[in-house]
């Protein structure tokens, strides 16, 4: 492309008005936008994997309290294409928001061990405190209490463009691809039993207390509390809600460092506490920084105050207006359809 | 040859081709629309999982990837000739304006069709644009309402043409006085939701590949759109003057490919220095899918460079085409591997679109052909036919 000098300075001057624009913008807004911060009253679970003992009755509890099908899983591992004839999740999905799995090495014999030994783990929402199924939802059917900090999903809202499935980095929101009104699924902390003065199902039931449900200032206390006891020894820990009274009398487990959800993605008000490594609980290594506050950071500073936008708009105007203004209708007629053309 | 040419360009008035619409091609390409209409049923009737692979690890799938954003990325020709002609003001390109906005208008319409079905609850789309519900953190609101804005924006565009052909002079004078604000929001809109295509990806941190996630990816999307929708302008205007028997107009389509070649160049530059500059250029050395769909892709970029680097290779019918091919798919392959090579959920999550989810995706493209066929035929689109001097 042949450009002469003139005009080359003209449109380097354009483009960098835009992109000034455009990074100053970027600049201002970068600094804006940081991780979000926790709600000060925020709820959440305590999950202590070194308390659980697999009995898997948080599950059917959560189906209880949310109305959900249970899940005929086909039982391949036993015996050809048998289905279950009872709730056998192996997964979270649309039919199931909450699940205990397993860790298993060699004979699985030590309870919390690598090597010959078993784990458990729970999958469900995070609750994380700056989420990206809100950041991306484009129609609020996503949203995050500013109070209690629960993650909630509105049907009536949704259009089911799966952005919140595609983009959570725990894989927690699910969809129902099998039905022509499909949901998405995802658990809410039970929010809908509050009302009666209830709490998560599956803190509820836990007999161990190795779910507890609290608030997450709360919990992270009691975290402090079980990490400075000296493992192996007895204590009480509190069971289903923080705070209620109730109790378990159990050994303090040999916790690893590392505490999930402390961190990862600005922090979660679902906390982990374990044995083993959660590397070997399939619980995926995250950065410090939200991915939506790196979305947003690009996106409003793009188009901070519509400033780049509405700059580059003037000068497209302004130079279409110039050089379409001899643009006139054709005076020579169309000739008649179909001439010289086989 | 001007540098800055007025309006003086000699190209002569365009016109409806004529002819039959009904031709043993035109016929052909209706069986997938047909096919595509009976999977769609499918998909209405049982929901989305009867017809496509798509599942929790990877919900969006080739109607996403290839329909929305490659479809639209392709009709990327509509707005960048429109830039060259009006905004650049080089008037040399005036013959390709309006066959570039029909192919962009109907790509469009497909993408936004797409979007449709690909919607889990369609019936609600209408909340998109609803103050109540719009969510202006989300980078997809700001892409569908940047792209239904477009499509409204192009048929302003397409205006003339229907009023040309049935003679409406009053509103086609009318219209023109204003078209040039129409013209200047349809280069701004893409601009903007091409690169938000990109950015749709940010969000997804490390579950794109590092070869591919990148705060610039909104800059690498915008940078390589241009050069597929100029190339897509390319091979239509290959394939009419092959089909139709036309000339192939050498001349402009050379200069054409040269602003991709610099665009695919600006293209290269960017996305190494950005790989070195995170320090994931390492990740092209180690074996894994997405790091030889980027060797590929990288191939594919450079092929315009050095195959049209010449004035003559520029007026070789043959190479043009083969520049523009790489060229387009270069791109094409850039957002596959983006949006599902480079994406991994975690272990046991696998996706291959099913043969339902090809149907419909093949009958979108017939729907586009189909569409560019009888506009032509019907609408004053291409010039009038000349005598042509220039092939034997």
């Amino acid at each position: 492309m042949t450009i002469d000098r003139r005009n080359f300075l003209k449109l380097a001057t354009r483009g960098a008005a835009v992109t000034a624009a455009a990074s100053a913008g970027v600049a201002k807004v970068a600094e804006a936008r940081p991780n979000k911060q926790m709600p000060e009253e925020a709820l959440g679970l305590l999950f202590d994997g070194t308390l659980c003992i697999g009995c898997r009755a948080c599950m059917p509890a959560c189906k209880e309290a949310n109305n959900m099908p249970p899940e005929l899983t086909p039982l391949e591992m036993q015996k050809g294409d048998v289905n279950a004839l009872w709730d056998a999740p192996l997964d979270i999905s649309a039919k199931t928001l909450n699940c205990i799995k397993a860790y298993s090495n060699g004979t699985g014999e030590t309870k919390d061990a690598v090597v010959d030994g078993h784990a458990f783990t729970k999958k469900s929402c995070y609750h994380c405190v700056d989420p990206s199924c809100v950041s991306v939802c484009p129609v609020s059917a996503m949203t995050k209490d500013p109070v209690n900090g629960i993650v909630s999903y509105s049907v009536d809202a949704c259009i089911g463009c799966r952005y919140c499935v595609a983009s959570c980095p725990f894989g927690v929101p699910r969809f129902e691809y099998d039905s022509p009104k499909p949901k998405i699924a995802k658990c809410e902390l039970c929010k809908h039993r509050m009302a009666d003065g209830k709490y998560s199902a599956c803190a509820e039931v836990c007999p161990t207390g190795a779910t507890l449900y609290g608030k997450v200032k709360d919990l992270k206390a009691e975290i402090a509390r079980r990490k400075a006891l000296e493992p192996g020894t007895m204590t009480t820990f509190p069971r289903g809600r923080i705070g209620d009274g109730e109790t378990y009398q159990g050994r303090v487990g040999k916790y690893v460092e590392h505490v999930y959800g402390e961190k990862e993605i600005g922090g979660t008000q679902v906390l982990h506490l374990s044995g083993v490594p959660f590397e070997l609980l399939d619980k995926p290594a995250l950065p410090d920084i939200s991915p939506a506050s790196q979305s947003e950071t690009i996106q409003h500073g793009l188009y901070y105050g519509l400033i780049a936008p509405a700059t580059f708009l003037g000068i497209l105007v302004a130079a279409a207006r110039r050089n379409m203004r001899d643009e006139t209708t054709p005076t020579t007629p169309p000739p008649p359809e179909g001439k010289g053309t086989p | 040859m001007s540098a800055n040419a007025e309006h003086s360009h000699p190209h002569p008035a365009p016109a409806p081709l004529g002819g039959k619409l009904l031709t043993p091609v035109t016929i052909t390409f209706l069986i997938p629309i047909i096919v595509m209409g009976v999977m769609l049923a499918f998909r209405f009737v049982r929901g989305i999982g009867a017809v496509t692979n798509l599942n929790d690890g990877y919900p969006w799938g080739l109607w996403i990837a290839w329909d929305v954003v490659i479809g639209s990325a392709l009709a990327g020709g509509g707005f960048t000739v429109a830039l060259l002609t009006y905004i650049l003001n080089r008037g040399e390109y005036h013959p390709l304006v309006r066959p570039a906005l029909v192919a962009a208008l109907l790509g469009y319409m497909q993408a936004g069709f797409s979007v449709m079905i690909d919607l889990g609850r369609w019936w609600d789309f209408w909340h998109i644009f609803w103050p109540k519900y719009a969510q202006l953190n989300s980078v997809l609101f700001e892409v569908a309402l940047c792209i239904t804005a477009y499509i409204i924006v192009m048929w302003m565009e397409f205006m003339p043409v229907v009023m040309e052909r049935f003679g409406w002079k009053r509103a086609r004078e009318r219209l023109n006085k204003t078209l040039f604000f129409f013209v200047g929001v349809g280069v701004l809109l893409p601009t903007m939701h091409q690169s938000s295509l990109g950015t749709l990806l940010v969000v997804f941190g490390n579950q794109i590949h590092p070869l591919y996630q990148s705060k610039l990816l909104p800059l690498l999307f915008l940078t390589s759109t241009i050069g597929m929708g100029l190339s897509a302008v390319t091979l239509e205007a290959g394939v009419s003057s092959l089909g139709l028997k036309r000339p192939f107009e050498r001349e402009i389509l050379g200069k054409l490919l040269n602003v991709g070649r610099l665009l695919a160049g600006i293209y290269i530059v960017v996305r190494i220095a950005d790989l070195i500059y995170r320090g994931a250029i390492g990740s092209a050395f180690q074996p894994s899918l997405p790091a030889l769909t980027f060797w590929i892709e990288m191939f594919l970029f450079s092929v315009p460079l050095w195959l049209l680097a010449s004035q003559e290779s520029r007026k070789h019918g043959g190479k043009l085409l083969m520049g523009a091919l790489s060229l387009a798919f270069a791109g094409i392959l850039y957002r596959l591997s983006a949006f599902l090579v480079a994406y991994d959920t975690g272990a046991g999550w696998h996706y291959f679109p099913s043969l339902g989810e090809m149907a419909v995706t093949f009958g979108l493209i017939s729907f586009e052909v189909v569409g560019i066929i009888f506009a032509i035929r019907l609408l004053p689109i291409l010039p009038a036919a000349e005598p042509d001097t220039r092939t034997t």
